[in-house]
């Protein structure tokens, strides 16, 4: 009876941002080696609040407030994890993350290679990313394929309060880099019951969120919930589509994505990120050279536009929609 | 207004340019042991750094960057650090390495294109030197704080050229150095040059060490080709450091020598009236100038030292030259810890690859 009790405590309804903020309290509580590190995350709690209340409750060493300098953040979460430490740091928004890159490129990604394993950096930067909430210039991009070119590193994009709070937790525990990307545009949008109790979802790969045998629609982060309205349009219109969520663009889980498309022989590859060397290049690339014989339609990419993400006025503009997802896939659907 | 120049640094030296010491031996920290090993230290790694060349010029190591003229330095940083103390150095550190027994054939693997260089088989903790200027500045920061907060009685140590007092990550890192009181000490080893830019193009400040006082850390310069100046500035500012007094920035005076790199010639860029003026200033003359009018060391006992390096060297090349190759499929190998299965096959195509040319 007690256990079940506990057990039933630990159920929390959250939204995505909450999820982050559970999952990182968890870990502060169960790992000492866990610290946190940032600009206005410590008594602000972070301008989304993903830190809100860990500085109270972890101290201002481990939940620490750092000066504004994210070549800064980067560079020191190298240093603290080269130590056995394993910092997780936020970098406010993605738009001010390309100085952090020298670092994350040249160092962190590479440290273990370098040192044949004698030095590791087992460390996460955060970041929220994406448009579609009407923020100020460099607030919405969407540039994740940048990191997911770089060999050594990890790049986790949850899409549900769950899948935040497990891959988080997943990527802290993970011993070597992680970039976790995390799209505001749904830091709120819905609640979500999960069970606080550190269980960790398994990086690397996908998670089906909708079974279907018609089409597969391939997508991550924010766009999922354009991507499984046009799942649901297209079912009244008879058409079972299969949704995946890639969630660790790097390394890729081509195997989940190519079993899918064998079945269904047409895939459409959602992405908010601009189109050319985006990541739906990378996994239409490798359908072509894996997966031929099963297609039956060109492989189509719905995606953001190969320009600079407009202010807010023209931002619906620039963003794909359902009607996009949905025109596709009944384009897909007429090659025989 | 007030002159930005007008910041008071304050200069030191001890063993002048002739080899004469400024003050009694008895007044410092520095004995005749101490300057022995100093002296090794320098030779050693001025012996392994000829050799270097030589090897790079005969087709047996590649690209590789001289130390020339910058020994001192690092022989004094590698016996005032503790050995749990960290390092983060950049390329031409090797006294301070090879002084914190960083072996020879690691040095040369790294620079002869094997990673496993830069798995140092003692110090463990220490960074592997940084290519990209000033990038350790702030790894340095993180491993200092690691240590802060571990309450830890360790310091770590940055070593930086002058170029990278030119960058956003030097004033990043000292800023946050200064701000949390951190145990780390910063060196610039101002070598003149960064690559062909000289130190008066390099800035507008009067000295580098001034720079500190946009972190609000303390700083000072010495006469980086005097050892003496060097272990004494340096142990100050380590047990300072270590006893939770905050970090500070040490600007070390010397001259590169050599080239860039042997891929560069700075007969393009640098006066050779200058060059010649510096090699008056050597440390290692100076060192020894200075045993032989005291007679602590005789010839035939520096003689003793020069060939023992020789020694140390020459069975160093040997086991570089015969350190069998890596398998090309070790280029995965320490990708990550656990190789993700998708990057399997382009593995295995490695393996393959090097197979049919093996």
């Amino acid at each position: 009876m007690t256990l079940l009790k506990t057990t039933e405590m630990n159920m929390v309804e959250v939204n995505l941002v909450e999820a982050v903020n559970r999952a990182l309290s968890w870990e502060l509580e169960h790992d000492h080696e866990v610290l946190l590190l940032g600009e206005d995350i410590g008594v602000n709690g972070g301008v989304f609040r993903a830190t809100d209340g860990l500085q109270s409750r972890y101290g201002s060493e481990r939940v620490i407030d750092t000066p504004l300098a994210e070549t800064l953040i980067a560079g020191m979460s190298i240093g603290l994890a080269v130590q056995g430490l394993k910092p997780v740091a936020e970098i406010q928004f993605m738009g001010f993350i390309y100085s952090a890159l020298e670092n994350i490129l040249n160092h962190a990604s590479r440290m273990r290679n370098r040192t044949r394993g004698r030095l590791t950096c087992p460390m996460v930067l955060r970041a929220p990313y994406g448009g579609g909430i009407h923020a100020p210039e460099h607030h919405s991009e969407s540039t994740e394929a940048i990191f997911a070119h770089i060999p050594g590193l990890r790049v986790v994009i949850p899409s549900s309060p769950g899948r935040a709070y497990g891959l988080l937790l997943a990527a802290i525990r993970d011993p070597d880099p992680v970039v976790f990307l995390e799209p505001k545009r749904i830091y709120r949008l819905q609640k979500e019951r999960l069970n606080d109790k550190g269980e960790a979802l398994p990086l690397d790969v996908c998670f089906t969120l909708r079974d279907g045998e018609d089409i597969t629609l391939v997508s991550w982060g924010a766009m999922l919930v354009e991507t499984l309205q046009a799942a649901e349009e297209l079912a009244h219109l008879g058409v079972a589509a299969e949704v995946i969520d890639v969630a660790s663009i790097k390394p890729l889980d081509m195997k989940t994505i190519l079993t899918s498309v064998e079945k269904t022989g047409r895939c459409i590859i959602i992405h908010e990120a601009a189109r050319t060397g985006g990541v739906g290049a990378e996994i239409s690339a490798q359908l072509a050279e894996y997966a031929l014989t099963s297609l039956l339609a060109p492989v189509q990419r719905v995606t953001g536009y190969d320009t600079v993400m407009p202010l807010y006025r023209l931002e619906n503009y620039y963003m794909p929609t359902v009607k996009q997802i949905v025109t596709a896939a009944t384009k897909a659907l007429e090659y025989a | 207004m007030i002159n930005s120049n007008s910041a008071n640094i304050p200069y030191y030296q001890y063993l002048d340019h002739q080899g004469h010491l400024r003050l009694p031996l008895e007044d410092l920290s520095t004995n005749t042991d101490n300057l022995i090993d100093f002296y090794r230290v320098m030779l050693l790694t001025r012996t392994f750094d000829l050799k270097a060349i030589n090897l790079q010029r005969t087709g047996k190591l590649g690209t590789y960057a001289s130390s020339l003229g910058q020994e001192a330095i690092g022989a004094a940083l590698g016996a005032a650090m503790s050995e749990d103390d960290v390092l983060a150095p950049t390329y031409r550190d090797y006294a301070a390495q090879l002084s914190r027994g960083i072996k020879v054939s690691e040095l040369l693997l790294y620079w002869g294109g094997d990673e496993r260089g830069m798995d140092y088989q003692y110090v463990r903790q220490d960074l592997p030197i940084c290519v990209p200027i000033a990038s350790q500045t702030c790894h340095a920061v993180g491993v200092a704080y690691a240590m802060k907060i571990r309450k830890q009685k360790r310091v770590a140590v940055c070593i930086i050229g002058d170029g990278a007092t030119s960058k956003g990550d030097f004033y990043e890192a000292m800023n946050a150095a200064g701000v949390w009181q951190l145990p780390l000490v910063f060196i610039i080893a101002n070598n003149q040059w960064a690559i062909s830019l000289p130190r008066e193009k390099q800035t507008n400040t009067r000295t580098l060490a001034q720079k500190a006082a946009s972190a609000g850390i303390p700083s000072e310069q010495f006469d980086g080709n005097d050892v003496i100046a060097c272990y004494e500035r340096i142990s100050i500012a380590l047990k300072q450091a270590r006893k939770g007094e905050g970090a500070c920035l040490l600007e070390a005076l010397t001259y590169r020598l050599s080239d860039h790199t042997t891929a560069d010639d700075a007969g393009r860029y640098r006066p050779p009236e200058a060059l010649k003026e510096q090699w008056q200033y050597d440390p290692i003359v100076r060192l020894k100038t200075y045993f032989l009018e005291h007679g602590l060391l005789n010839e035939q006992e520096l003689n003793a030292i020069d060939v023992s390096c020789g020694d140390i060297v020459s069975q160093q090349v040997d086991e570089y030259l015969n350190t069998a190759a890596q398998t090309p499929e070790s280029m995965f190998d320490y990708l990550y810890e656990n190789l993700p299965e998708s990057l399997q096959t382009q593995r295995e195509e490695v393996k393959q690859k090097g197979l049919e040319n093996g």
